[in-house]
């Protein structure tokens, strides 16, 4: 236990913004998650692993010299394709099966993914330099890596594009469609195997751009998947499927979470508390839904 | 009740198939020493895996080609069968039982990590294999009392050692006041108790002492930490994990520290990923190629480092020298022995004292090299942003001066 | 029970008694393989009878490592001086010491897991579907991150476990640490397949096929649900101990939480089997411990994309297992009457 946190003001306002960036970076992640769960009723385990995967991307075209900050176009371009080829292979077998099934096909890939990544692209931990200074505030006691900002940016403008995306699109329409009533939608003449195939696909896509923006911010490594996969899960969880801003606040307040975890219990014991605010998150929601005698389904 | 009638197929065909799967190789087989390792090819630490794995290969094929080992008056050649240990300790514990009592070898090499090597050592132990590591610095596995596990390798608790006692001389013999940050494995740890040890002897005062989880790409938190409380040393070691992250969030974050000490700097080829943003780290290192160690199958360190370079296609991280030096420690101690009874193989190992390209090797009692200093080396950059790793200390070695303390962000 | 199975289970018990030393080398698969024999048969208590697909098992295997390695220590030397990392003290178990300190860890690895899973039954087991899926596995990822941050059970650096004694011969380690988990096995299996013979067994299947009605019919579901967690958590634990022993060194992510691999495998062999049978579980864990291993042996270094592919193909086309599909082909076989017109029917309804 520490408090220094709170001794400091500096390191609080420090923690905040922080976390605050790191946090919309996973809402971006999480708002994927919710997607393919809310209209396929896929966990996806994997998800962690098609992050990582479209930082690699980025990583490449920074290593051939071209500025990483193009791999957020690049990279969900390429990963769409990625989900695509997933859905035809594995996913539409598992798509009208019991979640527990998704759950654990998607837990092979993971592994199958994890293993070529690292065939790939060697287990060394790498990342793409941006070259993007620092942003000094408060007498340069609060510092801020641009590229910490500049991945919040991208992940806001990419989120808003999305929902506009749904909105007034056709393949938006359709997609909500089916996520409402897939068997409605499919009377109604859509065609339901092709939504499905565009939501992972899109799924996959935003996970490109997250993955980029991790190798513009942070470093990447084939093994590194499973926290973001379950980050996500617990964002999507808390703020509840369908709900969009509530992905953005819970991926910031959580973020925010793991920032005072780390300062207050000890780096050592910031991802074994994310778990556990998990577990805990997943209980009170039990006893508050018992109270009122419903049930989870 | 057939289904019991399949069941009973069904294990009479687990019988058949465990008694046909029985492939007994022998230590010696015709004019082939087989050596066991379990190495990690796949997992988190894949790519020193294979820097060992490319050691012991660079020196297997150079031994052989120049004539092998002479036992008992008939010469021989090395081969050594490879496991898949996937950077897992139970994995690594099953593979030396697997190796031992299947493979029915009697001499081992060392996996990568100190994890790993802690996992290995009591079953090599038991079966009173010899066995030379060349990756597994952890203190506590040479207090333990192991009588077959033989280290080519100085402690963990001395990588940075020097670091601290070097910040202390530069500050007049007064301790000075370190930030630290591990990560959370047997070898980080180890460093982390050499660097208290130091601090107690040396009067220094620790004043962050934080521990970094496993899957952690982010230490901005300890980060903002060092720049408030100003430590004088900030210490970071957790692999090449931690190299590379501590010194893009140091420069993003524009973290002014007089001295900065790290480990893996080399493996995480530091200076090419961050190029002029590694400048002034200070790396703990077992080996570098401009020491002057000569021995006769590598001559000495640059010969060596040029013939893996054309090899590989990439420059010897220390981890590849000294794995390279295992064999030759296995090669003389044979040719001492001059038999293949484990036992005399041991008592000649223990008697170890020779140079190699890498450094002299003599162990102690408990199985650690005592005659190999760390070398310490610091990346320095020219104006035209081209880096290099200096070697500052021990003097003896050092090809420049220390710059201390590191100059400011904003004077760079 | 006839005459057919009692010459079986015989067969199998004798064959389980003289397999160390008609395969001395194979010694330590062996008794991984009861190991996991044990895990994939206590899973199928939640996952197949109870229809609570659980990740979170692992939780009470790593729990019972720690504990089991901890009481053997800590009954005759300072634990904190054990586990610091390069204490300069030795410590040396005697024989007796030994096996005393691993009989009374064996008994708390056992008992405190079952206490744990009863203390925490109530709040996770409300939980329903996939919440209950990613709350245990959240469970067990914690456990591992928090339990590699405790000083006491050496945090990074590792348990080194004390080492087996010097007494009896070079085999004498893989002797000791095969007959105890075939034991632990003989164990499991007599009491799972006692419970499997009562009225219990048939509860759990109520609330596996519909929760809500159970409840209707005046059953008290969560007393139940609790009660099969424990029994899992009892063994789970138990085979943990043995397991801590037998690797002889526990790391909090790799060995004793290791919910990535071990706590996925369970779920996995039960899966491969066929859950919601007594045979199921103990058939997959014994074919999937021979892919692995086969795996290991001929694709080195590609075993993992070969087991991924393998996980898909599993779930995918066999979900219901090897004993459901033998039980499709040939119900017969299992005692099931089938009209055959009404078969057909059904076929053609499809």
């Amino acid at each position: 236990m520490d408090f220094l946190v709170f001794q400091y003001p500096m390191i609080t306002i420090q923690a905040c913004l922080d976390g605050l960036l790191l946090g919309i970076l996973f809402a971006l992640i999480a708002y994927g998650m919710a997607l393919q769960w809310g209209v396929m009723n896929i966990i996806n385990i994997a998800q962690g692993d098609l992050v990582i995967l479209g930082g690699y991307i980025a990583y490449f075209m920074y290593l051939y010299g071209i500025h990483p900050a193009w791999g957020v176009i690049v990279s969900p371009i390429i990963m769409y394709f990625v989900g695509i080829a997933i859905y035809k292979l594995v996913i539409n077998k598992v798509v009208d099966r019991d979640l527990f099934i998704s759950i654990l096909a998607t837990f092979g890939i993971s592994i199958l993914f994890m293993q070529l990544m690292n065939f790939a692209f060697g287990a060394d931990v790498v990342l793409a330099n941006s070259g993007y200074g620092t942003t000094m505030l408060f007498d340069n006691n609060v510092v801020l890596p641009n590229s910490k900002i500049f991945s919040a940016f991208i992940s806001i403008v990419f989120a808003i594009c999305l929902v506009v995306y749904m909105k007034r699109s056709k393949l938006g329409r359709a997609i909500r469609a089916t996520a409402q009533n897939a068997r409605a939608a499919k009377i109604l003449g859509v065609n339901t195997e092709k939504v499905y195939a565009a939501t992972f696909g899109i799924n996959a896509a935003l996970c490109g751009v997250a993955g980029a923006l991790i190798s513009i911010t942070f470093t990447i490594h084939p093994y590194m998947g499973l926290p973001y996969t379950i980050r996500s899960f617990m964002i999507v969880i808390v703020a509840g499927l369908g709900n969009l801003p509530g992905v953005a606040m819970s991926g910031m307040g959580l973020g925010i979470f793991e920032e005072f975890a780390d300062y207050i219990l000890g780096t050592e014991f910031r991802i074994g508390s994310v778990f556990l605010l998990l577990v805990l998150i997943l209980v009170y929601r039990r006893f508050k839904l018992s109270r009122k005698r419903e049930y989870l389904k | 009740m057939k289904i019991k009638n399949i069941l009973i197929t069904f294990v009479s065909a687990l019988a058949l198939l465990f008694s046909t799967s029985v492939v007994s190789f022998a230590k010696v087989v015709g004019d082939k020493i087989i050596l066991g390792a379990a190495i990690s090819l796949t997992g988190k630490y894949s790519s020193n895996g294979v820097h060992t794995q490319n050691g012991y290969n660079m020196a297997v094929d150079r031994i052989n080609s120049m004539g092998g080992v002479k036992v008992g008056g008939k010469t021989y050649k090395f081969d050594i069968i490879y496991y898949d240990d996937e950077s897992n300790p139970k994995r690594a514990a099953q593979l030396a039982e697997r190796l031992i009592s299947q493979d029915k070898v009697e001499f081992m090499l060392g996996p990568y990590s100190s994890g790993l090597t802690k996992a290995i050592a009591p079953v090599t132990e038991k079966y009173g294999v010899p066995m030379v590591e060349a990756n597994g610095a952890s203190r506590s596995l040479f207090t333990k009392g192991y009588k077959y596990l033989f280290a080519v390798l100085a402690p963990a608790n001395l990588y940075l050692d020097v670091a601290i006692r070097t910040a202390v001389e530069l500050n007049g013999g007064k301790g000075v006041r370190i930030a630290q940050a591990f990560e959370q494995d047997a070898f980080s740890q180890d460093v982390r108790l050499g660097i208290l040890d130091a601090a107690k002897e040396t009067g220094s005062q620790i004043i962050i002492d934080d521990k970094l989880p496993k899957e952690l790409n982010d230490m901005a938190a300890t980060l903002v930490k060092v720049k408030q409380m100003k430590p004088d040393v900030l210490v970071v070691s957790g692999h090449t994990k931690g190299a590379l992250t501590a010194i893009r969030q140091i420069s993003e974050m524009k973290v002014d520290v007089p001295m900065l000490a790290m480990t893996h700097c080399d493996a995480a080829k530091l200076s090419k990923q961050h190029g002029k943003n590694s400048q002034y780290a200070l790396c703990a290192s077992q080996w570098h190629k401009t020491l002057t160690y000569k021995d006769d199958f590598f001559k000495d360190g640059m010969t060596y480092a040029a013939d893996f370079e054309k090899e590989f296609g990439y420059d010897p991280p220390y981890q590849s020298a000294e794995s390279s030096a295992a064999l030759l420690v296995f090669k003389d101690a044979f040719e001492r022995a001059n038999t293949f009874d484990q036992k005399k193989v041991r008592d000649a190992l223990a008697a170890t004292n020779m140079q190699t390209f890498y450094g002299n090797i003599k162990f102690a009692p408990g199985g650690q090299n005592v005659d190999k200093p760390m070398v310490l080396f610091q990346v320095m950059c020219d104006a035209g942003g081209k880096c290099e790793n200096k070697v500052v200390a021990p003097l003896k070695w050092a090809s420049a001066e220390l710059i201390h303390p590191i100059p400011k962000w904003s004077e760079r | 029970m006839n005459k057919n199975s009692w010459i079986l289970y015989i067969g199998i018990l004798v064959f389980g008694l003289v397999a160390p030393f008609i395969f001395p080398a194979f010694k330590v698969q062996l008794s991984i393989l009861c190991v996991l024999i044990v895990l994939a048969t206590t899973w199928n208590i939640q996952g197949g009878e109870m229809g609570y697909n659980t990740f979170g098992n692992i939780l009470f295997y790593g729990l019972g490592m720690y504990l089991c390695a901890s009481v053997q220590v800590g009954m005759f030397f300072p634990l904190a001086e054990w586990t610091e990392s390069g204490g300069e003290k030795t410590f040396v178990h005697t024989p007796s010491q030994f096996f005393q300190g691993m009989a009374a860890g064996l008994v708390v690895a056992a008992v405190v897991p079952t206490i744990v899973a009863g203390l925490i039954g109530y709040a996770i087991l409300g939980l329903r579907g996939h919440y209950f899926a990613i709350c245990t596995l959240g469970l067990g990822v914690a456990a591992g991150e928090i339990s590699g941050g405790i000083e006491i059970i050496g945090a990074g650096q590792g348990f080194t476990t004390p080492p087996f004694p010097n007494i009896g011969g070079l085999e004498a380690r893989g002797e000791f640490f095969y007959f105890l988990s075939f034991g632990a096995l003989v164990l499991t299996f007599i009491a799972v397949r006692a419970i499997y013979t009562t009225r219990f067994r048939l509860i759990l299947n109520a609330i596996r096929d519909n929760e809500d009605k159970a409840e209707a019919m005046g059953i008290e579901t969560m007393k139940y649900k609790i009660t099969g967690w424990m029994i899992s958590a009892f063994f789970c634990g138990l085979a943990g101990g043995i397991m801590g022993g037998l690797v002889g060194y526990i790391d909090s992510t790799d060995v004793a939480f290791d919910g990535r691999e071990m706590g996925v495998f369970m779920v996995l062999m039960a899966i491969l089997g066929g859950k919601g049978t007594l045979w199921g579980p103990i058939i997959g864990a014994t074919l999937f411990h021979f892919f692995k291993e086969g795996f290991w042996t001929f694709f080195l270094g590609w075993q993992y994309v070969a087991l991924g592919v393998l996980i898909v193909v599993i779930v995918i086309y066999f979900p219901e297992g090897l004993m459901g599909w033998l039980r499709e082909k040939y119900p017969e076989r299992f005692g099931e009457v089938v009209d055959e017109a009404d078969r057909k029917a059904q076929v053609e309804l499809k």
